[in-house]
């Protein structure tokens, strides 16, 4: 199943520990008339890692570090690698990964195959920009592609969902740093306005940046929020007790959720309860503290199996983005969740800049906003559904890693370009060999 | 495939011509139905269900005969339906008949036709669904059982002791699936005002299709393994399930 631990279907796994292994998965799937996908960390929320009924590679096996060029900080490592193990690797060698997510469990492949962004995207765009290379097993053999060496292919490979093959090595840029720790200047904003407009212009100076929304306020609260902004610190700015061990990297995970609950933990009463702590407890302007990697980019990596807390029922994330000209729609979806009783769990707020190459990249120039959802509300297919017409009529789209429920009308409108990757697929991979339960349910295919 | 929310897109009933499956198909269509297979043996009400789909916009709508009864034509049904819409999301199991509990019409025959349409016919073809549905590595499974399965009566004690024994397959069935990503969801509904139940004094806490149905969308949408109609049927039954067998048989039906 997915992190939202919902929906889940069965498939027979193989553990890949090399890229041979895969080809011969794939060819046995080739043979046998199934269908074949890869799986990395389990960290999309719906069904994008799911093959009901078919071979899931499981990539985490296939997790070597392969070449680290120190000099020029460029990386060549397994598909099946983790955001979390490179840093562990590069960050005492002051390199850092172009782009995390929120969470440093993820697979490198699972990052191409998503094209994931993160607090920086505003100035550096999504990870499928900082590929060098990758190599890929489709359908028909194993091929060497990036942005310069079949593009085409490369672009479908970006965003593509893991439906072009599987990922089995990535070449990436990393980025210089001269710490391990973030300068990080926080902010209270009282609204929905506010909160936007002070991103906005925390943007222009910040490499980072991103907003929680208390999904719960509304009315003249509606969108308070608590924005973050941080640069990578130089040594100067820490203090000279972190100055000898600048690099220093060991993340922790001090807390876990060992079992899921019978019933979901996260309720109304709980969470105004941590929002209102959470907003409060949060300065209203605080500039130059010094927090660590794990702390500004994966604070949620600190609890093991937190997606535990919503019981068996599980959760779904929605994160749509709008251009900026339909700023309006993200007022209007927590609106719209509020009105619905639906609990807008966790949410985020953050602008994005520039889109991908990649005709299934999730990004466009816009707000994008995540909210974590219950699942088990009777209100809640509905009020997605009423969403999702807010936001495809504004030019925005949902973000298929989260996805567990999009309209399939609604595919090519949030991606128009669906049709044209499509093909791509289809020339490497004729009988469509490579297929999730995610392209099944967005195509409506049996 | 099922979304998150528990909605289908391939389903198919046993008994397609039954108010309580046309009134869940029908909110189905609502939300992400693509392609269904109604299999019945009513012609009249097939029909009705299929034409009343196609008009919703259902893109793909299918018939098939289904007989309780004729158990050798299961497996073929099966493979019917897979050629016709791929794959199952949701299977409705809702053919059934009241028939009589009158000891004298009760011959042999007719019990075990009865017998046969209420739980055998829909075991043997739930069966034949299940392991297609394990091999596709996901799916639910959706049984009308009955309250009058739970503790027996004797207004209707062949339908009740066959709901029984379809109740107690399905509830095995859901354990023997367990890990195979497919579900099986039961419905115990009380007295629902049907063609089936026409003629029939209304009992307590009668319900209509229409709220069989609703119920019936809550549960996938809450992943329930078992679903009351009313809800309150659960701590009722859990009281007449261990009142004295003297008191019961008092207790006007």
């Amino acid at each position: 199943m997915g992190f939202g631990r919902a929906a889940g279907s069965v498939a027979t796994l193989h553990e890949a520990r090399t890229a041979r292994d895969v080809e011969r998965v794939v060819a046995d799937a080739r043979a046998a008339g199934g269908r074949v996908l890869a799986r990395g960390l389990g960290r999309a929320y719906g069904d994008a890692a799911q093959c009901a009924g078919g071979e899931l590679v499981d990539c985490t096996p296939m997790a070597r570090l392969l070449e680290l060029d120190s000099e020029h900080g460029v990386v060549r490592a397994e598909g099946g690698c983790s955001i979390a193990s490179l840093l562990r690797t590069c960050v005492p060698r002051g390199w850092f990964v172009p782009v995390t997510p929120g969470t440093r469990h993820v697979t490198l492949g699972g990052a191409v195959a998503a094209d994931v962004h993160g607090k920086n995207h505003h100035r550096d765009g999504s990870f499928g920009g900082h590929v060098v290379a990758l190599e890929v097993v489709g359908a028909s053999g194993t091929a060497r592609v990036g942005p310069g060496l079949d593009p085409e292919r490369y672009w479908a490979t970006v965003g593509g969902m893991g439906l072009t093959g599987v990922v089995t090595e990535v070449t990436v840029k990393l980025r210089r740093i001269a710490t391990s720790r973030l300068a990080v200047t926080t902010e209270r904003a009282p609204d929905l306005d506010a909160c936007m407009a002070r991103l906005t212009e925390l943007d222009a100076g910040h490499g980072y940046t991103v907003a929680w929304v208390d999904g719960l306020a509304s009315g003249g609260r509606l969108g308070r929020s608590v924005i973050t902004a941080g640069d990578h610190a130089a040594l100067d700015d820490l203090p000279a007790g972190m100055r000898a061990d600048a690099l220093a990297y060991d993340p922790r995970t001090p807390l876990s959720v060992p079992v899921a609950p019978p019933v979901s933990l996260v309720g109304r009463g709980t969470l105004r309860a941590f929002n209102e702590a959470w907003y409060r407890k949060a300065p209203r302007r605080r500039v130059g503290e010094i927090q660590s990697i794990a702390q500004f980019f994966h604070p949620l990596d600190a609890v093991r199996d937190w997606n535990r807390l919503y019981g068996p029922r599980g959760f779904t994330q929605y994160q749509l983005v709008v251009p900026f000209s339909g700023a309006d729609v993200v007022r209007r979806t927590l609106e719209l969740l509020q009105r619905a009783h639906v609990l807008p769990a966790l949410c985020v707020l953050k602008s994005f800049g520039s889109a991908s190459a990649a005709p299934m990249s999730f990004p466009m120039p816009g707000w994008t906003l995540a909210a974590d959802l219950p699942l088990g509300s009777p209100a809640l297919a509905g009020v997605l559904d009423e969403i999702d017409g807010v936001v495809a009529g504004a030019g925005g789209r949902v973000y298929l890693a989260k996805d567990g429920r999009l309209r399939p009308e609604l595919l090519s409108t949030m991606y128009p370009r669906v049709a044209e990757w499509r093909a791509v697929c289809e020339r490497h991979d004729p009988e469509q060999l490579f297929v999730s339960d995610l392209w099944r349910r967005v195509a409506a295919v049996a | 495939m099922n979304d998150a929310t528990g909605m289908p897109q391939r389903v198919v009933v046993l008994g397609g011509g039954s108010e309580i499956a046309r009134a869940l198909v029908v909110r189905l269509a609502a939300h992400r139905l693509r392609a269904v297979v109604l299999a019945g043996r009513d012609d009249a009400s097939l029909e009705a269900a299929a034409r009343e789909l196609e008009a919703l916009g259902v893109p793909q709508v299918e018939r098939t005969r289904f007989e309780a009864n004729d158990v050798a034509d299961h497996e073929a049904l099966v493979h019917r339906v897979l050629e016709r819409i791929g794959s199952v999301d949701l299977l409705l199991v809702a053919a059934g008949s009241l028939g009589t509990a009158e000891l004298d019409a009760l011959t042999p025959e007719v019990v075990a036709q009865l017998v046969g349409t209420n739980f055998t016919g829909p075991a043997a073809a739930t069966a034949a669904f299940a392991r297609a549905m394990r091999d596709q590595g996901s799916g639910r499974i959706v049984v009308l059982s009955s309250v009058a399965g739970v503790r027996v009566r004797r207004s209707n004690f062949v339908y009740g002791a066959a709901k029984a024994g379809l109740d107690g397959f399905c509830q095995g069935l859901a354990d023997a699936l367990e890990g195979t990503g497919v579900q099986v969801t039961i419905v115990r509904p009380g007295f629902v005002r049907t063609r089936m139940t026409a003629g029939l004094a209304a009992a307590p806490l009668a319900v209509g299709a229409d709220d069989v149905a609703d119920a019936i969308v809550r549960g996938l949408e809450r992943g329930a393994d078992v679903v009351w109609v009313p809800a309150v049927f659960q701590v009722l039954l859990a009281f007449a399930r261990h009142l004295p067998r003297a008191l019961w048989r008092r207790i006007p039906s």
